[in-house]
């Protein structure tokens, strides 16, 4: 069950659980905690182990069966990362799942060798993300068969092999951001029809090459046993309904905070994701955060960037840097959607301007930019390019150097160009 | 024994003889009388519409063990839930299903609510039941402190509980199929041609013919059709939708007994529950309708439910939403059940178990038993049931992906599929092996958890599936 070097340690004799130590513990196999562990080992961080609950390491990607990540197809980059760590002699394990923790750094693990508590100097949460599934976006009707998320769809098409009627027919997918002209592409490729794209958003990128709906909402499934329709709303109100028999959510991004929560990790409330500062330490003194985790989906070069980020701070926490103090949180306003990492030092101890990701929450022609503390503005600007509510903006803190680390929160807030803020 | 899901039904395991009795209705409640019947000597079918047991309203409820403490007093209800409750916590313990017995508070919102309390004190002494107890506010609160502000006092009653409405049903189904009774499902019953005196009825089915000396219609909101098969037209089955949102898991401290409603002047309200996978439960609304197909959930429905959450458990609408869903109750008009013998048909009628079934299910098994001996039936001496231990489902009892010793001898114990949910490739197997295994990958889910979690299939669901439909190797 293990890619990397064998596994040290003994058995618990009370309960029968593997009582482990390591030096820095990696709980997601994905391109952020492969790129983490790599970055370790390669520093010679002593024993780094990433934990993978799936049957292979490699993360989303692995189910990605296209270009689009760093020059490279999705399962081509999977196994290059997958395969750099591995090189630099980190010890990645596979069907090897987190559950919980049994003391602050002390990760409750099961596997097929048995259940184990791992015990670790550093932990590292790179846990990704996930669709909001339709039961949480409380679209009314009845709950037939044929209705998934793009990891779902991805994941029975690229690994199971599935194909035309063993998916569906005729299939309608949901969403505006590009995961849902993936989605589409999917669908098209394994031979199943995509009767329409229904994007909430007026506007977006490019979607799938069927007819795509837009500003319009899906207001109801039909059918019993297996969907048999959708009941649209479109821009103009009138509603009406689709045939098919396969229906896809895309996007709404989801951190999966699960493990993080259950540590008492604090969490962004912003992104949900864990409260991070720009070295991505969480407020958990040993426990630090990265990827997709942190506030859902960014490319996946992005990710694997944080995961090199985590390492350098990682790497000074095992060498006896003290834990810093949780410096000033950053709040997101107006059309902001969120931003991350959430927590700055500030003032005397900024140190160079971190990059601070900003994600709109609707279409922005050149939005004002303005940074407050307090009544005191740090900084203001007009951002001279056209902003996405699917893509981020990142934003070098420069003024963070004169904000006061004991003024309180910072609030970063983004307007439309005549000043006000859409609805 | 045997479970059949296709073919023509063998209605003669003797050569020229009938079944002794078919039950119609593979419900919690059908479910629960065969596995009566399979205590004595009798060749006895369970024959249900559709792929699965407990496809019904039995699959979509609040999930509560009833102490009746609010029924009718007098009624068949108040009776049956008050010896079903006590039946099924022994049943639960013997055979592994899940419940906790977390206890149910009342709590009063108005003055008017406050001043019902006493009242529903005495009916539940008229029920029998003898251990409520008022609470202050400053006990509820101290009880429940993520409760909304405004509630002015409640009434304990500690000894509500919940169970788990899957495995409930599926443990009664494969207990009486290991006790040798024929489950015949996608088999709906169309029509009855009843029999003479000396003739067995003939049941039409769509896979053929089945004759039997004695029927049972456990047909949940059919019963008005089904007894009209017979000629009988004694009630109307109105079905009452109730919908319902389940919570993820993290609300589940938010929250540490099942909090009921006041029954009021302004109508039932609902419920806040915690379930006994980790989650809360929100609802049921109280719709009447006259669709008996109608289980989907409405705008309307969840943002009347989202509003009576928010005031009761504020921090509830911060978490996320894990599942909705809608069952229907067979209303009947009646403020009791609708169960009647008809000897001179050799027919016994269990119907209108409306929103108590769960916890009645037992009880009704052994009436229903009683009834038909009236009716004629010779039951024959009685002999221990088929031992069963069903696999756990319950957050609160051991479960497999965290038994050391249980995953050395079997790994597959230790390889988890479903994550959410924590269910491992082993019991998976074991569901689809089971006496009466999945039909679907919902009747997977009822078995395992798998699929059920925050993800809904995000993560796992192209797995589960591929084990669903090629099989464990
Ligand atoms: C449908 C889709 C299409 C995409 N398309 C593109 C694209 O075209 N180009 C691009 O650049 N990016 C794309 N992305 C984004 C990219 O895949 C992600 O940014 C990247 O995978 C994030 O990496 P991560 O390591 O943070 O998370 P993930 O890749 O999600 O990896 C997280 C890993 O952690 C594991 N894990 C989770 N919990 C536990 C636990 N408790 N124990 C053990 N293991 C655990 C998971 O199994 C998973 O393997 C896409 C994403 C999706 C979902
Ligand atoms: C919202 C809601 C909340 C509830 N909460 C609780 C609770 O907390 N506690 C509790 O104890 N009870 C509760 N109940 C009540 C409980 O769920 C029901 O009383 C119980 O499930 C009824 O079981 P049944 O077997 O009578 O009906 P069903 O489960 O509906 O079974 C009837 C079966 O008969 C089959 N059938 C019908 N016609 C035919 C035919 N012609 N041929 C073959 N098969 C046929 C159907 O397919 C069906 O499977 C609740 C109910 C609802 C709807």
């Amino acid at each position: 069950m293990s890619d990397g070097p064998g596994v040290p340690g003994g058995a618990d004799p009370s309960g029968g659980r593997l009582e482990r130590a390591v030096d820095v513990l990696v709980v997601g196999g994905g391109p952020a905690g492969l790129a983490a562990a790599a970055r370790l080992a390669v520093a010679g961080a002593g024993r780094v182990e990433v934990l993978e609950r799936d049957r292979a390491a490699g993360g989303v990607p692995r189910h990605c069966g296209r270009g689009g990540f760093g020059g490279f197809t999705g399962p081509v980059f999977a196994r290059r990362a997958v395969r750099a760590a591995v090189r630099a002699g980190a010890a990645v394990r596979t069907g090897a799942g987190a559950t919980g923790w049994a003391g602050p750094l002390t990760v409750e693990v099961t596997a097929p060798t048995g259940p184990e508590r791992i015990t670790a100097r550093a932990v590292v949460l790179a846990t990704g993300a996930r669709e909001r599934p339709r039961s949480a976006r409380l679209v009314p009707g009845t709950r037939p068969a044929g209705v998934l998320s793009t990891g779902e769809l991805q994941q029975s098409v690229e690994l199971f092999g599935l194909r035309g009627g063993r998916i569906g027919r005729r299939a309608v997918v949901v969403g505006s951001d590009p995961v849902a002209r993936h989605a589409a592409r999917t669908l098209r490729g394994a031979g199943v029809t995509v009767v329409a794209t229904v994007a909430d958003r007026p506007y977006g990128p490019r979607l799938g090459g069927g007819p795509v709906l837009r500003g319009a909402t899906v207001v109801e499934l039909v059918g019993r046993g297996r969907l048999s329709g959708v009941v649209v709303r479109g821009a103009d109100g009138r509603t009406g309904l689709l045939r098919c028999d396969t229906l896809v959510f895309t996007g709404d991004w989801l951190p999966d905070h699960e493990l993080a929560r259950s540590g008492g990790v604090p969490l962004d409330p912003g992104t949900r994701g864990p409260s991070v500062d720009p070295g991505l330490r969480t407020s958990v003194p040993g426990v630090f955060a990265a990827g997709n985790l942190l506030r859902g989906v960014e490319p996946a070069v992005v990710a694997a960037a944080e995961g090199r980020t985590v390492a350098d701070a990682v790497h000074a926490h095992l060498a006896g840097a003290p834990w810093p103090g949780p410096g000033v949180p950053l709040r997101a306003e107006g059309a902001l959607r969120h931003l991350s990492p959430g927590r700055l030092p500030v003032g005397p101890a900024a140190g160079p301007a971190p990059t601070v990701l900003l994600r709109p929450a609707e279409r922005l022609p050149a939005p004002l930019l303005t940074v407050r503390q307090g009544d005191r503005l740090l900084y203001e600007c007009r951002v001279p390019a056209l902003l996405e509510p699917h893509r981020s903006l990142r934003h070098p803190a420069h003024w963070a150097v004169d904000a006061d680390p004991t003024g309180g929160a910072v609030t970063l807030r983004l307007a439309a160009e005549d000043g006000t803020v859409p609805v | 024994m045997s479970v059949t899901r296709r073919g023509v039904p063998p209605d003669t395991p003797a050569p020229g003889g009938a079944y002794d009795v078919v039950v119609v209705g593979a419900g919690v409640v059908g479910c629960a009388i065969a596995r009566e019947l399979a205590r004595h000597p009798l060749r006895v079918a369970l024959v249900e519409a559709s792929g699965d047991i407990g496809e019904g309203s039995s699959k979509a409820n609040t999930a509560i063990l009833h102490t009746g403490f609010d029924a009718v007093p007098g009624t068949l209800e108040s009776r049956m839930v008050r010896e079903g409750g006590r039946l099924l916590a022994a049943y639960a313990e013997e055979t592994g299903i899940p419940v906790e017995r977390v206890g149910a508070l009342l709590v009063a919102w108005d003055e008017e609510q406050l001043a019902a309390l006493p009242r529903l004190a005495d009916k539940a002494r008229r029920n029998g039941y003898h251990r409520t107890r008022p609470l202050s506010a400053a006990e509820l609160y101290a009880r429940e402190p993520c409760l909304g502000p405004g509630a002015l006092g409640a009434l304990e009653v500690p000894d509500e509980a919940i169970v788990c409405p899957w495995t409930t049903p599926l443990a009664y189904a494969t207990q009486a199929v290991r006790s040798g009774v024929d489950l015949h499902l996608d088999c709906p019953v169309e029509e009855v041609r009843p029999g003479g005196a000396a003739e067995p009825h003939r049941l039409v089915t769509r896979r053929g013919v089945l004759r039997t000396r004695f029927l049972v219609n456990a047909c949940g909101l059919y019963a008005d059709a089904f007894d009209a098969l017979l000629g009988r037209k004694d009630f109307t089955v109105t079905p009452r939708r109730g919908q319902l949102v389940v919570f993820d898991k993290f609300a589940r401290e938010l929250v540490r007994h099942i909090l009921l409603p006041v029954p009021g002047a302004l109508g039932k309200g609902v419920l806040i529950a915690p379930t006994v996978y980790g989650n809360v439960m929100l609802g049921p609304t109280a719709e009447d309708l006259t669709d008996k197909a109608a289980t989907g959930s409405t705008a309307e429905g969840l943002a009347a439910l989202r509003a009576q959450g928010r005031r009761i458990l504020p921090g509830l609408l911060d978490e996320e939403v894990t599942a909705v869903y809608a069952g229907l109750r067979a209303a009947t008009g009646a403020e009791d059940y609708r169960v009647a013998a008809h000897p001179e048909l050799r027919y016994v009628t269990v119907g209108g178990i409306r929103s108590t079934g769960l916890t009645a299910s037992l009880a009704l098994g052994r009436h229903t038993v009683e009834l038909l001996a009236g009716a004629g039936l010779e039951l024959g001496p009685e002999r221990p049931l088929a031992p069963v231990r069903m696999p756990n489902l319950g957050e609160a009892f051991p479960r497999p992906y965290r038994d050391a010793g249980l995953i050395a001898r079997d790994p597959a114990y230790g390889t988890i599929v479903c994550h959410c949910e924590r269910v491992t490739l082993g019991e998976i197997r074991d569901a689809l092996a089971s006496t009466v295994p999945p039909a679907s990958l919902d009747g997977l889910r009822r078995r395992t958890r798998a699929r059920a979690g925050r993800c809904q299939g995000f993560s796992c669901g192209a797995a589960v599936r591929s084990l669903f439909e090629e099989g464990v190797r």
